[in-house]
C-alpha cells in the first residue's frame, strides 16, 4: 500500500454533515491540490469521531493533531499552514475549558483521553465507503479464523467466556443467545440485526453503521457460520439515510470482494445479508416485533416463550443481536475472550458506548470501560456542566431508563449498579440535565414518549400509559392532586408487572426513578403550585415565601 | 436562470400509477414485503393514496384492511399529501431538553400550522420526529434529509427561506 | 408427557400445552379475556397472568407452554392484584355507564371477569379511546366506544373466515378495530356473517336489532303476521333459557312464538325440502345438459356475499335456488295468501334465523318475486329470545306448540340443514332415489357429517355413476374450494358451502358462546331430530308434492324460476 506523509481524516458523521462538513472536505481537497500535495496528503472522510459539539472537524495523522469547529477558510488555512508549512494552526487547535490553552493532539483532549475503544474502534479513523481500509485493519480477518480454523462451538465458547452481554438494553449473554440459536433445530435459521435504536438520546448503532459497517457484515456472517444461518437481515430505522446509504454500499462491497455470497473463502459457507427499513415505531426495538416488522406486518410484540432462538423470523429460529453487539464480536474473535474480559466489572466485561448529551460541555459519542462511574462521564469527559450550572440527574437508557441524581454519581455505570437504583444501561443513551430541567416535566415527557410510541396490543401499556401521561400533565399545569404520586406509582407498579413487552413493562422508570428521587419537586407542583425551573409554565417560578 | 424554479415541479399523480404497478409486480404475492412497497408507494407519491393501497393490497394478496393496519401503525406512512418541503423538528430527549419544543411552536406560530398538517400554498409540511442521533447537536431540525443542528428560532428563518 | 405442579397440585400433561390447559385438568379454572378456544391465543389482554417460579416476569398461561418441573401459582397476591390491574386497565376505558343499556348486559365477559376479580369501583378514570358507532349495514352493529381491542373479531375475520374485513388500526391508546380507511361494515367486503359477534366478549358488536319492527307490525291490527324459522334455531334457543346446548326445544319455541301474536307459524324446513328438490333438479339438468359444474349450493347468503365479492368469476357455480326462508316467503305472499285468501299486501313475513347474513339477504332488491318483499324482517335467534323474555312468557313451562298448515310439514332430510353437510346429505337421499327409483337402504351419510373443514364422498349411482361430491364449512374452507375450482383440480358434481363454521347451527345470529363442542351438540340435536321422523325424504313430504300439484307445476317451472330462483351481483373486491 502507498504510504502517505499525512492523513486528514474528516469527521463525516451524521452529526459533522449536518454542521457542513462537505464544504471543509472540498476546500482541504481543493488546498491539497493547489500546494501541490496531493501525492504526499490524503483526504478520507470518515465516520463520526464522537465528538459532535466539535464539529465540524479534522484529524491530520500521523501527528494526530484535532482541529475543530471549522469553516472553508480554516481550513484553507491548515492547509497551507499545517499541510504545507509544518506548523500548528493554533487558533483552530480546541482549547481545555478549564485553563483555555490549546490542546493540539487528540489524545490528550480528556474526552478522548478516558476512552477505551472496542465497539468504535475503526470509527472516525477509516473511509467507512471503503473496504480495503476496513481491510487493512484486520477486517474479516475474524471471519476467516472463525471459518478456517474455529468449529461452532468454539465461536460460541469463545463469546460466552468473553463475557459479552447484549448491548440493546436487556443486557442478556450473548454467548448464551448464540448456544440457544445454534442448539435449535429448523430447515432454515436467520441472523438478524437489530439497527432500530429507538432510544431518543441514543446514537452508537447509527455511528458504528455510519463509520463501520463492515464490522457489523463480518459479525453477522460470523453467526451465520455459528448458528447454521446462511441469511442475514439489517432492520434499520428509516430515521438513518446516511446509515442506510453506507451499509447498502458496504454490503455491495463485500460481495464484490466474496466477504459475503456462496463459498466465502473457499470454505463452502454461504452468506448474505439484506436491509429492511423500519417505518417510525419505536416498540419494534422489541426483537419479536421487529421480527414481526421484517415480515410486513404491524410490529407488536408477542409474548416469549417461544423465544426467538427458538421461532422467530418466518417461524424459524432466529439470532438476534443489537449493532454494538455485534460491532464487538471481531475484536472478540481476533483478540480472545481473555482480553475483552479484561475490561469491565465482573459481571460486565468490555467497554459500553454512551452518547452523551444535554447539558453537558462535550457531547458526543464516548466508549468506556464498563464500570466506569457517572461522575467520571459527565465531568471528566463530558468536561462538566454547560454555563457553570449544577448537575441534576442522568438519564440513562431512554424512556426505559431511570433518572439518577447527584447523589449517585460516584455510582460504576455496569448492568448490575444501575438495576439496583432503578435505572438501566439500555442502549446507552445518557442525558445530563441541570437545574433549568423540571423533573416532573421530564418525567411527562418520556411517558409522552412511551405512550406514544405504545403500540396498543395489551391494556396495561395501551390505558396505563395514558393514565401516567394524564396524571403527570394535570401536575405540571398545577391541577396536582393530593394522592397522585401515591395514584401513580401504583399505576407504575402494576404496568412494570403485567405489560406484554419490554417496552411497556420499562415504559414507568422515569416515573418511579424522579419520584424516589425527587420526591420534593413533585410535592412543590403539586401543593405549592410551584415549578424551580421555571418550565411549567402555569405554575409560579418562585416558590411562595414561607411564613415559620 | 429565471425559471428554473423549483426541482420537485408538481407532479401529476396519474403518471405515477404505472410506476407503483411496476414496483407491485416486482414484489407480486409476496405479503412479507408490505413494507418496503409502503416505502416506495411513497416516495413516489409523498404519501399512501387509498387508491395505492388497494393495488397493493391486491398485488400482494395482503387484505386492503391489513394494509391500511400496517400503514397507520407506522409514523412514516401518512395519508395525506404532504407540503413540498417537510420540516422535522426532533423532539428526542437530547433536543428537548435543549429546547425543541419552542423550535415547534416558534414553526407553528410562523408558519400557521400545527404539527402533522401542511400549510396552505403546500410549501410546508410540519412535523415531529424522535431523535435523529444528533443529540450532540440538539435542537436539531430536518428539512427534507437536510439537518440543522443548534437550531435557533433566528436560525430557522434563514433554514427556510432555501426552500421555495 | 412433562409433570408440572400447578397450586401445589401435580398434574402430567403433554409437553407444550399450555398451562391454561393444563390448569384445567386439576380444576383450576384461570380466567382468560382475549384467548378464545380455536380461534387465539396471543397472550395480550394480561388476564391470565400467572407466577411462573424461574420467571421474573408474569406469564399469560393462555400461551405459556408446560414444561418438566415447572411450578406454577395461579393465585397468590401478585398474580391476583396483576390481574385485577389488567381489567381495572380496560374498565377504565370502557363507557361504563352504559352497562345496562348495552345488549350483551348480564351476558357480557367483562362484566362477569369483573365481578369474580372484586372489581368494586372505577379506580382509574380519564380519556376514553373513544370511536364511532358503525350502524349503516342492516345486518352488524359496531359500537367502537366499547371495543376492548382483544381482537377476537380480527382474528374470526382474517383466520377462520379470510375475509379481513375488520382489522387493528392505528396503534397505541387510539388503536381501534374497524375496516380500511375507517369505512363502515356496508361499504367493504364483509360477509356480514356475524361470527365476529359471536366472539365478542362485550356488546362491541351486535346484531342490528329488528324487534321493535316485528312488534309493531305484531300488533298492527291491519297486519297478517306470518313467522318461519330455521333449524338451527330450534337447536339452539334452549340455551338462552338455561338449557344445556344440544336441547331441541322446538314445541316450547312453537308454542312461545304463537303466544307472542304471532298469526301463523310455519317452518323454513319446508323449503328446506322444496330446495332439495329444486336444487336436485337443477344439478341433474346441468349433469345431463352440461351445464357449469361443479354446482354450488346458495342457501347461505354470507358465502353468496363472499362469492360475490371475492369470486365474481365463479358466480355460474351457484345454484340459482334463492335460500329455503326467501322461498318460503315468496310462497306465503303467493301460495298461502291465495288459499288463505289475505292480499299479500298486508302479509309480514318474518324470518327466525340463526344468522346475520339474512338480514342482508331479505334486503336484496332481487328478493320480490311476488312482488312484495319475500321476507320482511329477519330475526336472530338471541332476538328472538329477547321477545320472549319481553313478552313474560316462562319459557319452561309451555306445552308443545305446533307448525300451521300447508307451509308447516318437514322432513328429516329439512332439519339436518342447520348442520354442515345436512343439505349434501338430504340432496343424495333424494338424488339417489330419484335418479333410480331404489328405496336407500341407509340414509346416514356419515361422510358429510361432521366438523371436519372439507368432507368429500363419492357417491355411485345408477344411470349417472360416480357422483363426486365435497362439503365446505366456514368461508377458509370456502375459499380453499374456490381456489381448487380455479385451477381446476375439484371435480366435483355438487358442492355444499356454509358460511359459518359448523354450518347454521353456530350462525352469527345463534346464542353465545359457540365453540366445536357446542357446534357437536347442536348438530347432534338435529341428527337426533332426524332421526326421530317418520319422513326423512325431502321428495316424500307430503305437503311438498302437493304444492307442485297445486301451485307450482314442476320444478324448474315457470313459477319455480319467478319464486324460487334467484340471480347474483358481482361486487367490487374491497
Amino acid at each position: 500500500m502507498k504510504s502517505w506523509r499525512a492523513q486528514v481524516l474528516v469527521c463525516a458523521g451524521a452529526g459533522c454533515v449536518s454542521s457542513g462538513c462537505r464544504k471543509i472536505r472540498d476546500a482541504i481537497v481543493a488546498g491539497v491540490e493547489n500546494h501541490g500535495l496531493k501525492q504526499e496528503v490524503k483526504v478520507i472522510e470518515t465516520g463520526c469521531i464522537g465528538s459532535c459539539n466539535l464539529g465540524p472537524l479534522v484529524l491530520i495523522n500521523p501527528e494526530g493533531v484535532l482541529y475543530q469547529k471549522l469553516t472553508p477558510e480554516d481550513a484553507r488555512d491548515i492547509v497551507a499552514e499545517h499541510l504545507a508549512g509544518g506548523k500548528l494552526v493554533e487558533r483552530l487547535l480546541y482549547k481545555d475549558p478549564l485553563t483555555g490553552r490549546p490542546v493540539a493532539r487528540l489524545e490528550e483532549i480528556d474526552f478522548f483521553k478516558y476512552q477505551q475503544k472496542i465497539v468504535l474502534r475503526n470509527c472516525g479513523l477509516i473511509d467507512p465507503m471503503n473496504i480495503e481500509e476496513y481491510v487493512a485493519r484486520e477486517g474479516y480477518q475474524a471471519l476467516h479464523k472463525v471459518l478456517t480454523s474455529m468449529t461452532p462451538e468454539k465461536v460460541v465458547d469463545e463469546i460466552i467466556d468473553s463475557g459479552l452481554r447484549g448491548r440493546g438494553g436487556a443486557g442478556f449473554s450473548t454467548g448464551l443467545k448464540w448456544k440457544f440459536a445454534r442448539q435449535a433445530q429448523g430447515a432454515l435459521k436467520y441472523v438478524v440485526c437489530n439497527a432500530d435504536e429507538g432510544d431518543p438520546g441514543a446514537f452508537m448503532d447509527r455511528s458504528v453503521l455510519e463509520g463501520d459497517p463492515h464490522s457489523v457484515i463480518e459479525a453477522m456472517a460470523i453467526a451465520g457460520y455459528t448458528i447454521g444461518s446462511s441469511q442475514g437481515y439489517v432492520y434499520i430505522r428509516a430515521e438513518y439515510p446516511l446509515a442506510i446509504e453506507r451499509l447498502e454500499w458496504a454490503i455491495r462491497q463485500a460481495r464484490e470482494r466474496k466477504y459475503l455470497g456462496r463459498n466465502i473463502f473457499g470454505t463452502g459457507f454461504d452468506f448474505d445479508v439484506e436491509i429492511r427499513i423500519g417505518a417510525g415505531a419505536f416498540v419494534c426495538g422489541e426483537e419479536t416485533a421487529l421480527l414481526t416488522s421484517i415480515e410486513g406486518r404491524r410490529g407488536e410484540p408477542r409474548p416469549r416463550p417461544p423465544f426467538p432462538a427458538v421461532k422467530g423470523l418466518f417461524g424459524f429460529p432466529t439470532l438476534i443481536n443489537n449493532v454494538e453487539t455485534y460491532a464487538n464480536i471481531p475484536a472478540i474473535i481476533l483478540k480472545g475472550a481473555q482480553w475483552f474480559a479484561s475490561f469491565g466489572t465482573e459481571k460486565s466485561k468490555g467497554t459500553k458506548v454512551f452518547a452523551l448529551a444535554g447539558s453537558v460541555i462535550n457531547t458526543g459519542l464516548v466508549e468506556v470501560p464498563m464500570g466506569t462511574t457517572l461522575r467520571d462521564l459527565v465531568f471528566k469527559i463530558g468536561g462538566g456542566i454547560m454555563d457553570k450550572k449544577q448537575f441534576k440527574a442522568a438519564q440513562t437508557g431512554g424512556p426505559s431508563g431511570g433518572c439518577i441524581p447527584a447523589e449517585h454519581l460516584d455510582i460504576p455505570i455496569d448492568y448490575e449498579s444501575l438495576t439496583r437504583i432503578g435505572a438501566i444501561v439500555g442502549s446507552g443513551g445518557l442525558i445530563i440535565t441541570d437545574e433549568n430541567t423540571c423533573i416532573v416535566d421530564f418525567a411527562r415527557f418520556f411517558m409522552d414518549f412511551t405512550q406514544s410510541e405504545s403500540c396498543g396490543k395489551c391494556p396495561p401499556c395501551r390505558i396505563g400509559t395514558k393514565r401516567i401521561l394524564e396524571i403527570l400533565i394535570r401536575i405540571t399545569q398545577g391541577r396536582g392532586r393530593e394522592d397522585d404520586i401515591d395514584r401513580l406509582v401504583e399505576l407504575c407498579n402494576n404496568i412494570k408487572d403485567t405489560a406484554l413487552c419490554g417496552l411497556g413493562q420499562t415504559a414507568p422508570n422515569p416515573v418511579l426513578t424522579t419520584i424516589k428521587y425527587f420526591r420534593d419537586e413533585y410535592l412543590e407542583h403539586i401543593n405549592d403550585k410551584h415549578c424551580r425551573a421555571g418550565v411549567c409554565r402555569r405554575l409560579k417560578k418562585q416558590a411562595a415565601v414561607k411564613i415559620s | 436562470m429565471e425559471n428554473q424554479g423549483c426541482s420537485c415541479a408538481p407532479i401529476n399523480e396519474e403518471d405515477l400509477y404505472p410506476k407503483i404497478e411496476e414496483i407491485i409486480n416486482q414484489h407480486r404475492g409476496n405479503q412479507n414485503a408490505l413494507i418496503m412497497v409502503l416505502h416506495k408507494a411513497q416516495n413516489l407519491f409523498g404519501y399512501l393514496p387509498g387508491r395505492v393501497q388497494e393495488m397493493v393490497s391486491l398485488g400482494l394478496g395482503v387484505p386492503l384492511s391489513e394494509v391500511y393496519g400496517v400503514a397507520t401503525f407506522y409514523a412514516f406512512f401518512s395519508m395525506v399529501p404532504k407540503g413540498r418541503h417537510e420540516i422535522k423538528v426532533c423532539l428526542g430527549t437530547a433536543c428537548y431538553v435543549r429546547g425543541g419544543q419552542k423550535i415547534v411552536e416558534y414553526l407553528e406560530k410562523g408558519l400557521g400550522v400545527r404539527v402533522g398538517d401542511t400549510t396552505k400554498d403546500r410549501r410546508f409540511s410540519l412535523n415531529e420526529v424522535r431523535c435523529v442521533g444528533a443529540c450532540s447537536l440538539a435542537p436539531a431540525v430536518l428539512v427534507n434529509d437536510d439537518v440543522y443542528a443548534q437550531v435557533d428560532p433566528a436560525k430557522v428563518d434563514e433554514i427556510l427561506v432555501k426552500y421555495e | 408427557m412433562v409433570t408440572l405442579t400447578i397450586d401445589g397440585q401435580k398434574v402430567q400433561v403433554e409437553e407444550g400445552t399450555t398451562i391454561l390447559e393444563a390448569a384445567r385438568k386439576v380444576n383450576v379454572r384461570i380466567p382468560t379475556l382475549c384467548y378464545l378456544p380455536e380461534v387465539q391465543a396471543i397472550g395480550a389482554c394480561r388476564v391470565c397472568l400467572v407466577e411462573v417460579e424461574g420467571n421474573r416476569n408474569l406469564q399469560p398461561a393462555c400461551v405459556f407452554p408446560a414444561s418438566e418441573g415447572l411450578v406454577v401459582h395461579t393465585n397468590n397476591l401478585r398474580v391476583r392484584r396483576a390481574r385485577k390491574f389488567s381489567v381495572e386497565m380496560i374498565v377504565s376505558d370502557h363507557p361504563m355507564d352504559d352497562c345496562l343499556t348495552c345488549p350483551r348486559n348480564q351476558k357480557c365477559e367483562l362484566q362477569k371477569l369483573a365481578d369474580d376479580l372484586g372489581i368494586r369501583e372505577v379506580k382509574f378514570t380519564g380519556e376514553k379511546s373513544g370511536g364511532q358507532i358503525d350502524d349503516l349495514s342492516p345486518s352488524i352493529v359496531r359500537d367502537q366506544t366499547k371495543c376492548i381491542l382483544c381482537r377476537r373479531c380480527v382474528t374470526v375475520c382474517k383466520e377462520v373466515q379470510t375475509v379481513s374485513a375488520i382489522y387493528t388500526q392505528g396503534r397505541g391508546f387510539k388503536t381501534r378495530v374497524e375496516p380500511a380507511f375507517g369505512r363502515s361494515l356496508n361499504d367493504v367486503s364483509c360477509t356480514l356473517c356475524g361470527q365476529c359477534i359471536l366472539v365478542c366478549p362485550v356488546g362491541a358488536i351486535t346484531e342490528k336489532e329488528n324487534i321493535e319492527e316485528v312488534w309493531h307490525a305484531i300488533f298492527d291490527p291491519s297486519k297478517f303476521v306470518v313467522i318461519q324459522d330455521a333449524p338451527a334455531v330450534r337447536a339452539a334457543l334452549g340455551e338462552e333459557f338455561g338449557y344445556p346446548p344440544g336441547t331441541l326445544v322446538t314445541g316450547k319455541m312453537l308454542a312461545a312464538v304463537r303466544r307472542l301474536g304471532f298469526n301463523r307459524v310455519f317452518d323454513t324446513n319446508f323449503a328446506a325440502d322444496l330446495t332439495i328438490i329444486e336444487e336436485g333438479s337443477e344439478l341433474l339438468k346441468r349433469i345431463r345438459e352440461g351445464g357449469v359444474l361443479p354446482m354450488i349450493t346458495s342457501c347461505s347468503p354470507g358465502w353468496i356475499k363472499f362469492i360475490e365479492h371475492f369470486y365474481p368469476d365463479l358466480l355460474p357455480h351457484l345454484s340459482t335456488c334463492k335460500s329455503p326462508h326467501q322461498m318460503l316467503g315468496a310462497l306465503t305472499k303467493t301460495y298461502y295468501a291465495e288459499k288463505a285468501g289475505i292480499d299479500p299486501r298486508d302479509i309480514v313475513v318474518v324470518s327466525v334465523m340463526p344468522c346475520t347474513a339474512k338480514k342482508f339477504e331479505c334486503s336484496r332488491p332481487e328478493m320480490a318475486g311476488s312482488g312484495y318483499r319475500d321476507v320482511d324482517y329477519v330475526i336472530t335467534t338471541r332476538e328472538l329470545a329477547k321477545m320472549i323474555r319481553q313478552a313474560g312468557i316462562d319459557f319452561a313451562g309451555l306445552e308443545n306448540g305446533y307448525y300451521d298448515d300447508p307451509l308447516g310439514e318437514y322432513t328429516g332430510a329439512a332439519t339436518i340443514f342447520g348442520a354442515t353437510g345436512g343439505v349434501m346429505e338430504a340432496a343424495l337421499r333424494t338424488a339417489c332415489e330419484v335418479a333410480t327409483g331404489k328405496t336407500l337402504e341407509n340414509l346416514d351419510f356419515q361422510a358429510v357429517r361432521g366438523l371436519d373443514g372439507i368432507k368429500e364422498a363419492v357417491v355411485p349411482v345408477d344411470g349417472i355413476g360416480n357422483v363426486k361430491v365435497a362439503v365446505a364449512h366456514g368461508l377458509g374452507n370456502a375459499r380453499k374450494i374456490m381456489e381448487r375450482i380455479k385451477d381446476g383440480t375439484a371435480d366435483y358434481h355438487f358442492i355444499e358451502i356454509m358460511c359459518c363454521p359448523g354450518g347454521c347451527v353456530s350462525g352469527g345470529g345463534q346464542p353465545v358462546p359457540v365453540n366445536d363442542e357446542i357446534r357437536r351438540l347442536r348438530a347432534q340435536a338435529l341428527y337426533q331430530e332426524d332421526k326421530n321422523l317418520k319422513i326423512r325424504k325431502s321428495h316424500e313430504n307430503p305437503s311438498i308434492k302437493r304444492i307442485y300439484e297445486e301451485f307450482l307445476g314442476q320444478p324448474l317451472g315457470e313459477k319455480s324460476h319467478h319464486l324460487l330462483h334467484t340471480k347474483y351481483t358481482a361486487r367490487g373486491r374491497f
